[in-house]
């Protein structure tokens, strides 16, 4: 499998040696490399976000009840809204995930499968 | 309400179950008529991967909304109000992280169970070892949860109170369990998922819209409407109902909803459904169905919940038998008598025989995969594998039986509660080290899943779940030195800690070329078409980095 593989490999655009392990090469790519970093620069900050405001909620009803009593809308207090809200935002998140990942993993991710898939035929 | 009258139960049992009888009987046929394609071990454990995304969607929420969900969440928000939303909100919002941060680089990177995506660039017997071990505590204690349930569910649906009655009930349940992953597999599993899911979902909307419907369409005046008839008052619809005693109580909630929005992403049977899609993008898409339809269903439990309680009562639910899980069926009793108290009754028990389905499943192949063809045969030949998931079936069907009449009389709520506090912090923490961090070593796998599994059973041990309270296991006697109900709090740092801790501290290095293969893996599918599977090489392939030998690609 080594030689249509690192010719793959190459046209990918690295300097690996002729030894290098398929997967170490692929990894070090500018291609995979860039995708990495998009998609961890999108989950962590957006793992991050959730919980904060997950945690705000849990956090204002455990120690400040008596803000989350403030009604709002007739029966209607911030609590019930704040906690309506972490519904919205699942919604959202989950949303702007799928066009994030259709975007800029799924395409990144095909064209290195392919290649790699390629490689070892 | 002449039948109300009878105090043990509502409804007409015959009827309650009618319904119940036909879910079985198409199921059953389903499961059947699967059953001619679980030969090969990928057949058996993920019918062969071949399940569409929507068709997945509707089988992880059929998988997880458990009756824990559709009576336990409802009743706590109609008893405890706020509060009890809290469940409501970390149950979805906990499919967040499975979504960011897990199913599609588990379903890349492994093959069948969570052990797979452990052990890949590890040593392979302890950690495959390790995940199986809190894969069968996690399963085990979920299982025992819903069959005593079950056990429950027939006092109040059935007026079934004696105890050889209830047992009886527990034993129906275990040998249909058994009938579907025996014969059916994962294929069979998944279809009565799906149908259970579908029916759920169709019963929760109906009666949530009814209940609004019955208020204008109006949730101020529904939520005033169960304030007025709550003994709390408008401090139904505040914070601190359950949980607002005091500082201890108010951390106990803390700790609660850590464990509630970690957990789900670290239960075994859940993750086992990403891998019935062929491709981490189908992974991805069953997510996001799950999403909607979890969400869905968690935000008509507000409506059933706030229904119940203004439609019934909270005094009338409280003091049924089953307390505040009897408030669904007595709401829908009241809605539409003996019909829709027959419906929610039938699509209970379907309920908790597909998740029963589910968490054996999962039991059984972490058993035959991780702990027989891995840690046993070591990882060599196993043709008997699939003989062996099956014979774990039976096994844990019985086990689950015997400690669901064991524990029908116990507070069920406390092997939930363990169940979700050991996958939040023995699973999840190892799985994201073992995703995302390159230094992540055999020795870290080891410290963080028996690190979270043993001081979550410590902590639960010495909680006023099992000692010290009027309603823990043992009444009687006091020794719990720890406060708090739920342990996720401390449990979960730890794991994480423990983690870090035996990675740098640890002798060994991170096994340098196969993180590369995990990241690639996991990122881009690569290889999952062709089958090169997690793990599934023999020991010798795990002598650490030294050999310049590199494995051929296997193809399966």
């Amino acid at each position: 499998m080594s030689i249509s593989e690192q010719g793959a490999a190459r046209q990918d655009g690295t300097q690996q040696p002729a030894t290098a392990d398929p997967w170490v090469t692929a990894q070090r790519s500018p291609e995979f490399v860039q995708m990495r970093r998009k998609l961890r620069g999108f989950v962590f900050p957006m793992t991050a976000f959730f919980l904060i405001w997950y945690f705000l909620y849990v956090a204002l009803a455990a120690f400040a009840p008596a803000f989350m009593a403030i009604r709002v809308l007739g029966n209607i207090n911030l609590g019930l809204i704040i906690g309506l809200l972490q519904f919205v935002s699942t919604f959202t998140i989950t949303t702007i995930y799928v066009a994030f990942a259709n975007k800029n993993i799924d395409p990144p991710g095909t064209h290195i499968r392919e290649q790699l898939e390629a490689g070892a035929r | 309400m002449p039948v109300v009258a009878q105090e043990t139960g509502v409804g007409d049992p015959a009827v309650n179950m009618g319904i119940f009888l036909v879910f079985v009987s198409i199921t059953l046929i389903i499961v059947f008529r699967a059953s001619r394609s679980s030969r090969t071990a990928s057949d058996y454990y993920t019918a062969g991967s071949s399940f569409t995304s929507a068709q997945n969607g509707v089988a992880i929420s059929g998988d997880y909304l458990s009756a824990a969900a559709f009576l336990g969440v409802t009743g706590l928000i109609a008893v405890y109000g706020l509060d009890g939303f809290l469940y409501a909100i970390f149950a979805m919002l906990a499919w967040l992280v499975a979504l960011l941060l897990v199913a599609e680089l588990l379903r890349n990177t492994g093959r069948f169970t969570m052990g797979d995506v452990l052990s890949f660039r590890m040593r392979q017997r302890p950690v495959r070892a390790a995940a199986a071990t809190s894969t069968l505590v996690v399963s085990f204690l979920y299982l025992i949860a819903q069959m005593a349930g079950a056990g429950a569910l027939v006092a109040l649906l059935l007026n079934v109170t004696s105890d050889l009655g209830q047992s009886l009930v527990i034993t129906t349940v275990g040998g249909l369990m058994i009938v579907y992953v025996l014969i059916g597999g994962m294929r069979g599993t998944t279809w009565v998922q799906i149908i259970k899911g579908s029916l759920l979902m169709v019963t929760v909307v109906a009666i949530s819209a009814w209940v609004l419907g019955a208020y204008g369409l109006n949730l101020s005046a529904l939520a005033g409407a169960a304030a007025d008839n709550h003994p709390a008052g408008q401090g139904l619809l505040e914070p601190g109902l359950q949980y607002g005693e005091s500082t201890i109580t108010k951390i106990d909630f803390l700790s609660l909803a850590i464990g509630g929005v970690l957990g789900p992403a670290g239960l075994p049977h859940i993750l086992m459904r990403f891998y019935t899609v062929p491709t981490g993008r189908e992974a991805r898409k069953s997510v996001v169905w799950a999403i909607w339809l979890i969400g869905t269903f968690f935000l008509c439990s507000l409506v059933l919940g706030l229904g119940a309680t203004a439609l019934v009562g909270a005094e009338r639910i409280i003091s049924a038998p089953g307390a505040a899980n009897s408030a669904v069926p007595l709401l829908a009793f009241e809605l539409g008598g003996t019909v829709v108290l027959a419906i929610v009754a039938s699509v209970a028990f379907a309920t908790i025989l597909a998740v029963v389905a589910g968490v054996t499943m999962a039991a059984a192949a972490s058993f035959a995969h991780d702990v027989y063809a891995n840690v046993i045969k070591r990882g060599g030949s196993a043709p008997n594998e699939v003989r062996v998931a099956r014979i774990t079936v039976l096994v844990i069907g019985v086990l689950g039986v015997l400690g669901g009449i064991g524990g029908k009389d116990q507070n069920v709520a406390f092997f939930v509660a363990l169940a979700f506090a050991v996958a939040a912090s023995a699973n999840l923490p190892t799985l994201l080290y073992s995703l995302f961090w390159r230094r992540f070593t055999t020795t870290g796998a080891l410290c963080s899943i028996y690190g979270g599994l043993v001081s979550c059973v410590v902590l639960i041990t010495f909680s006023p779940v099992v000692s010290g309270t009027e309603t823990a296991i043992f009444p009687t006697v006091d020794f719990a030195y720890f406060p708090l109900t739920n342990p996720g709090i401390v449990t979960v740092p730890l794991s994480f800690l423990l983690g870090f801790l035996g990675s740098v501290l640890g002798r060994e290095r991170s096994d340098r070329r196969k993180f590369p293969e995990m990241e690639v893996r996991a990122l881009t599918g690569t290889s999952t078409a062709t089958g090169s599977p997690a793990g599934e090489m023999p020991e010798t392939r795990v002598a650490l980095d030294r050999s310049p030998a590199r494995r051929p690609e296997q193809h399966y």
